[in-house]
């Protein structure tokens, strides 16, 4: 919106020659300056990091002594180790667990809070958005102790209403949709929040023209809010599958990745390779196939969002 | 505005908005259980804790688990890490991002889109991909187990840049125009003009940044090779213990030392945050 206000304040071209240039110049310098603490920690800490994760994806290094180079052997074992194969179908599944049920909750719940009818709106939302708060470490001890097969309350209560899930977390089905839901406990109030912003995006007189045409609730979510929610939904979408790919420490607090490998995920691989193992090389390697899905998804994001940013640039 | 009042005020009272309000309280009250079973059961004394059948609320409130969380960890230590590791990344990256934020926002340099699109690239770089370099960097400049060595890898981020560009191009720019035609410099006018219109996106990055480190996990458990170093949300992970008896009431006390600093702070900026953030994406 304010980029093309931006362009139209560029000086008009070069009336002083060789002052024009010294400006331009010095402005470039003092947002250098500007920029430099930061750049300097970016360049330290993720650009430098990401170009020496690739060097070592492909060498044997173990934090100890000389590193051999062995070419493509590490990602040879990501693709054939059937251990990674189980922990790369064990994230599909959590994402397959996760990301519906965490965006369809929350766009549910975002159509509630977003009824003008609904008395204490302001009390539900941040009610809601609470969970996000809270760490996912600690969200995770309290979905065990909930989960707990003698002292768990929530389990105490399912046994009442004739449901019998015995230890949850032993159990090689049950553990995953366990650790999804606490991640989807966590996460459903902020994509929530993301759905009310969208919501309330959406004129009220598309509304009305829906209403006088004689269009239903069912035909006015239709062909009014799902269409203008759109984009709202491709990002929350996109969102949620990154946050699936990096599922790490409710599993990590609750299961270990166990029961018998059951909840092992990419990250929680890359942790054990990385730092219970010392195989940095294979755990860069894995680091890499993580970081390309990623960036995979991301510009599956930015085909989405490509109009958008351009009226930023 | 008035047309609208009498309608708004039959609607409140329509059977279908009762149901609706009696459903949400029921989610709603679903999804506070976690936090109420944290409470409650941190003021549980061991015996409740650990009886059949389970109950939500104490009959007797305890100190007794807060008591114990304090001899099974270095808990005043890990309290105190938080709180330097949070706020320090907090306060660094506020400073760091906001003035790299200004110059993309309101300088027109050479090379701005290209170091835009870079740090907008760095944004889809997953932390855990690069975590073992970056745990090989700090380990080379001896920084393992100390603040400077868990705060340096945070202290300014893609996101933070990002977010704070997008409210620092929203300002007019006549603002600092103005100013500048006085004789200011940038740093003036960033310091004196652009940064006081901003402070409600400067709180919603420090909640949000202080938050999000306060919880992290993956990063001081790799970090810290020291128990006394690790921060509340990975000392309180060593109280798991494979084999062992999981002490739920204990646990609960440390969870509840985690997670009401949060809470408290929450609320009390929490319609601002939520609107900043919401508005944060898709701006």
């Amino acid at each position: 919106m304010s980029a093309p206000a931006a362009r139209a304040y560029r000086p008009p071209a070069p009336l002083g020659g060789r002052r024009g240039a010294r400006v331009e110049r010095r402005r470039t310098l003092t947002a250098l300056g500007f920029l430099a603490p930061a750049l300097v920690i970016l360049g330290l800490f993720v650009a430098w990091p990401m170009l020496s994760a690739l060097r070592l994806s492909f060498t044997d290094a173990s934090g100890f002594g000389a590193e051999e180079w062995v070419g493509l052997d590490n990602y040879v074992r990501v693709f054939t180790d059937p251990d990674i194969r189980d922990a790369m179908l064990n994230t599909l599944w959590y994402t397959v667990l996760f990301t519906p049920t965490a965006v369809l909750i929350a766009l549910a719940l975002a159509l509630v809070l977003n009824s003008p009818a609904l008395p204490f709106r302001g009390f539900f939302r941040t009610a809601l958005f609470l969970p996000f708060i809270v760490s996912l470490a600690v969200a995770a001890f309290a979905w065990s102790y909930l989960l707990d097969p003698r002292l768990g309350l929530l389990n105490h209560w399912l046994q009442g209403a004739g449901v019998q899930l015995g230890d949850v977390l032993e159990d090689p089905v049950l553990a995953m949709p366990a650790v999804a839901l606490v991640a989807v406990w966590k996460n459903f109030g902020f994509y929530m929040v993301i759905f009310l912003a969208g919501l309330q995006d959406i004129p009220a007189s598309l509304y009305e023209a829906a209403r006088v045409d004689g269009a239903g609730a069912w035909l006015r979510f239709t062909n009014v809010t799902l269409p203008l929610l759109s984009n709202t939904f491709a990002f929350v979408l996109i969102f949620a599958l990154i946050a699936a790919l990096q599922a790490f420490d409710q599993i990590y607090v609750m299961t270990g990745g166990g029961p018998y490998g059951s909840t092992q995920t990419i990250v929680m691989e890359i942790y054990r390779s990385g730092f219970r193992r010392l195989e940095l090389g294979f755990a860069s390697a894995l680091s890499y196939v993580l970081l390309i899905a990623t960036l995979l998804l991301s510009i599956v994001q930015f085909v989405f969002f490509g109009r958008r940013e351009k009226d930023l640039g | 505005m008035t047309a609208l009042a009498p309608r708004a005020a039959r609607a409140r009272i329509r059977p279908a908005s009762v149901v609706t309000f009696l459903v949400m309280a029921v989610v709603t009250a679903f999804v506070l259980l976690p936090i109420a079973i944290i409470v409650f059961t941190a003021f549980k004394p061991t015996a409740e804790v650990n009886a059949y059948p389970p109950t939500l609320m104490p009959s007797e409130w305890t100190l007794d688990n807060l008591a114990r969380i304090l001899d099974e960890l270095p808990f005043g230590r890990l309290v105190i890490n938080s709180v330097v590791f949070a706020g320090g990344v907090t306060l660094c990256a506020l400073v760091f991002d906001s003035l790299a934020a200004y110059a993309l926002a309101r300088i027109d340099f050479r090379g701005r889109k290209v170091l835009l699109v870079a740090i907008i690239a760095s944004l889809m770089i997953p932390f855990q991909a690069t975590l073992i370099p970056v745990y090989q960097l700090v380990a080379e400049l001896g920084w393992i187990n100390t603040y400077q060595g868990l705060i340096a890898p945070r202290a300014a981020d893609a996101f933070g840049i990002f977010l704070l560009r997008q409210f620092f191009l929203a300002l007019p720019r006549d603002l600092d125009n103005a100013a500048r035609i006085d004789g200011a410099s940038e740093f003036r006018v960033f310091r004196s003009i652009v940064l006081p219109n901003v402070v409600p996106a400067l709180m919603t990055l420090g909640v949000f940044t202080f938050v999000n480190n306060w919880n992290d996990l993956l990063w001081p458990l790799v970090f810290t090779t020291q128990a006394e170093m690790g921060t509340i949300t990975s000392g309180l992970t060593l109280l798991t213990g494979p084999g062992g008896i999981i002490p739920y009431g204990v646990m609960m006390a440390g969870s509840l030392v985690a997670v009401v600093p949060l809470v408290i702070g929450f609320l009390f900026v929490q319609r601002r945050f939520i609107d900043n953030i919401a508005t944060t994406g898709l701006k």
